[in-house]
């Protein structure tokens, strides 16, 4: 079970991220990681949230455009140099990033990435191979 | 499909149609030169009489009428008749100066009716539907003019008017509306409301659709017959004119039948004002024939479009003028180039993923015009990755370029962003300060 990442299309206009956290708060979903990247006119909000489903279909109905993509999760070690290592795993497996962000995990201090890469299989694999952990979606959405 | 036609004058041959012409042109020049100073006036200047109209082509030779001058006599100033012999009055909405002013005698609304009959008649419409119309009613001439027209074809007239568009789509499901009249865009907006709303268009059974009051493309209208499965037509008319009732599309959609028996079309060159020879793109200028009340000699309606005198295979002998592409007042010159927003509407209409709404905005920035064209990200093409959202701009601002030579500033904006409007839309701002 891959991970749901949440995608919101934001203009650049004063209110939108507000308003999308908004719906969310007041449905009871609580935002685990975010990622928001933007060009002049437009941003991309990601987000991992602990009920994918739901936060889609009422940011939905909420006139919000969004949409659902599948990530991998990756647990490194929080240390110097944890994140190269991870990276030159995936490289050497084939797996190409698109883009990654990250957090730390309160329960384990590790730090926590999420990436959306081409091939979820050949990454996980490539990762697997290496006792590198893989969490899945469900500990990820509960962390 | 039998096709129905309301009234023999639209089958006349052409040499019965032009006798007639004639003869109404003769009676309606000698009715505002003995009626109306200001046609008076503009005819002695011009040295012409009423008696030098000996041909249709001797037209050439009369005035010409604009908007200008319905505002300079503003109100009453233009009528043939004492205020007395007026049973109705409308008036433009005066967005764009002081507003103008037409009456109708009781002749004039009966001929308007029997005009709007011919349009929705044409479009399909019996005695036999529902119509709900979603124009408004009051001084603008929409609401009321197929209003009427429709009550003389017999139909079922729901006179809904214009907003609160949940309630609209309620009242077509309780009352199994089967036609619509409303804006085009209005259409559109409509279709969201009722998916929204978990009643698809296509669900609501409405099977004829007459469109008219602002231009459209012929994207726009696949894209409505898409959503509604309904067949729609355009239709065409101006309150200086009379209203809608001009002219209006047949089951074949090739252009807009004119009722020329009442209505004498002309094509001009814009600039030199020179009469153009069919089949030339050019201003649409009218000489009303039978009005009573507001005779009109050679009214610039400032739409541009071509006439085609060819048979149309509904039967109809009528000439048919092309959907109008723009306004020779609403073209923009960006950086000299003529751009009308059709032009922009045809390729937002043809490329997938954005939306039918859209704004254009043109600044002027060191001496220099920019143009932005604002357009909505279909709610369901947003894959949440950029290279798709920064290709569709591309795809879009590549493709304005190849049309226009000129590249506007392309911005996606999110679905439902920009303003809908139950009225004519508002599809470009222009704050260059050139006046």
């Amino acid at each position: 079970m891959w991970v749901k990442q949440i995608s919101v299309f934001l203009e650049n206009k004063s209110g939108r991220l507000a308003a999308v956290t908004r719906i969310l708060g007041n449905e009871g979903i609580n935002i685990r990681a975010l990622s928001i990247a933007d060009t002049s006119d437009f941003g991309i909000l990601r987000l991992i949230v602990d009920d994918p489903a739901k936060a889609y279909s009422k940011l939905k109905e909420g006139g919000i455009t969004v949409s659902e993509t599948e990530v991998i999760a990756v647990e490194i070690p929080d240390t110097p140099g944890g994140l190269a290592s991870v990276l030159d795993i995936l490289d050497a497996g084939g797996a190409n990033i698109e883009y990654l962000y990250a957090f730390v995990s309160k329960s384990s201090g590790n730090a926590l990435v999420l990436m959306k890469v081409e091939d979820l299989d050949k990454a996980a694999a490539a990762l697997k191979a290496n006792n590198i952990p893989v969490p899945g979606a469900e500990q990820v959405y509960n962390i | 499909m039998i096709d129905l036609i309301w009234d023999r004058n639209e089958t006349l041959s052409r040499e019965d149609m032009e006798r007639l012409q004639l003869e109404r042109l003769r009676s309606v020049v000698r009715r505002v030169y003995s009626k109306v100073s200001f046609y008076r006036d503009l005819f002695e200047q011009k040295g012409i009489k009423p008696t030098a109209i000996k041909s249709l082509d001797d037209l050439r030779h009369l005035p010409f009428t604009v908007k200008d001058d319905l505002r300079n006599n503003y109100p009453y100033g233009l009528f043939t008749v004492p205020r007395e012999k007026l049973v109705r009055i409308h008036a433009s909405s005066g967005t764009t100066g002081r507003p103008t002013v037409v009456g109708y005698t009781r002749k004039d609304l009966s001929t308007w009716a029997d005009l709007v009959a011919r349009v929705v008649v044409q479009a399909g419409v019996t005695a036999r539907d529902v119509v709900q119309i979603c124009f408004s009613y009051g001084l603008f001439t929409g609401g009321f003019g197929l209003h009427y027209g429709l009550e003389r074809v017999g139909a079922t007239v729901i006179p809904a008017s214009v907003g609160n568009t949940t309630r609209q789509i309620k009242l077509m499901k309780d009352f199994r509306t089967t036609a619509l009249v409303s804006t085009p865009s209005y259409a559109l907006y409509l279709a969201e409301v009722a998916r929204d709303m978990g009643t698809p268009a296509a669900s609501l059974g409405i099977r004829v659709g007459l469109f008219g009051a602002e231009p459209w493309s012929e994207g726009m209208r696949s894209e409505i017959e898409a959503y509604w499965g309904l067949k729609a037509t355009d239709n065409y008319g101006m309150s200086e004119l009379i209203g809608p009732g001009v002219a209006g599309e047949c089951g074949f959609q090739e252009g807009l039948h004119i009722s020329e028996d009442h209505f004498l079309p002309e094509i001009v060159d814009p600039e030199t004002l020179e009469p153009l020879p069919p089949g030339s793109r050019g201003e649409l200028v009218i000489t009303t024939l039978t009005k009573e009340g507001l005779p009109l000699i050679r009214y610039r309606t400032r739409d541009l479009t071509e006439l085609d005198y060819s048979p149309c295979p509904c039967g109809r002998t009528t000439v048919r003028m092309k959907r109008v592409t723009g306004r020779t007042d609403d073209m923009l010159i960006i950086r000299g180039v003529n751009v009308f927003p059709s032009q922009i509407e045809e390729v937002l209409m043809e490329v997938q993923g954005v939306g039918p709404h859209y704004l254009i905005t043109v600044d002027r920035k060191d001496h220099l015009d920019e143009f932005k064209v604002e357009v909505e990200l279909a709610a369901d093409y947003f894959t949440g990755q950029y290279r798709h959202l920064e290709s569709l701009e591309r795809t879009v601002r590549d493709k304005i370029q190849s049309i226009l030579g000129l590249a506007p500033k392309v911005r996606l904006v999110e679905y439902k962003s920009l303003e809908r409007t139950a009225g004519k839309a508002k599809r470009v701002i222009d704050n260059r300060k050139l006046r």
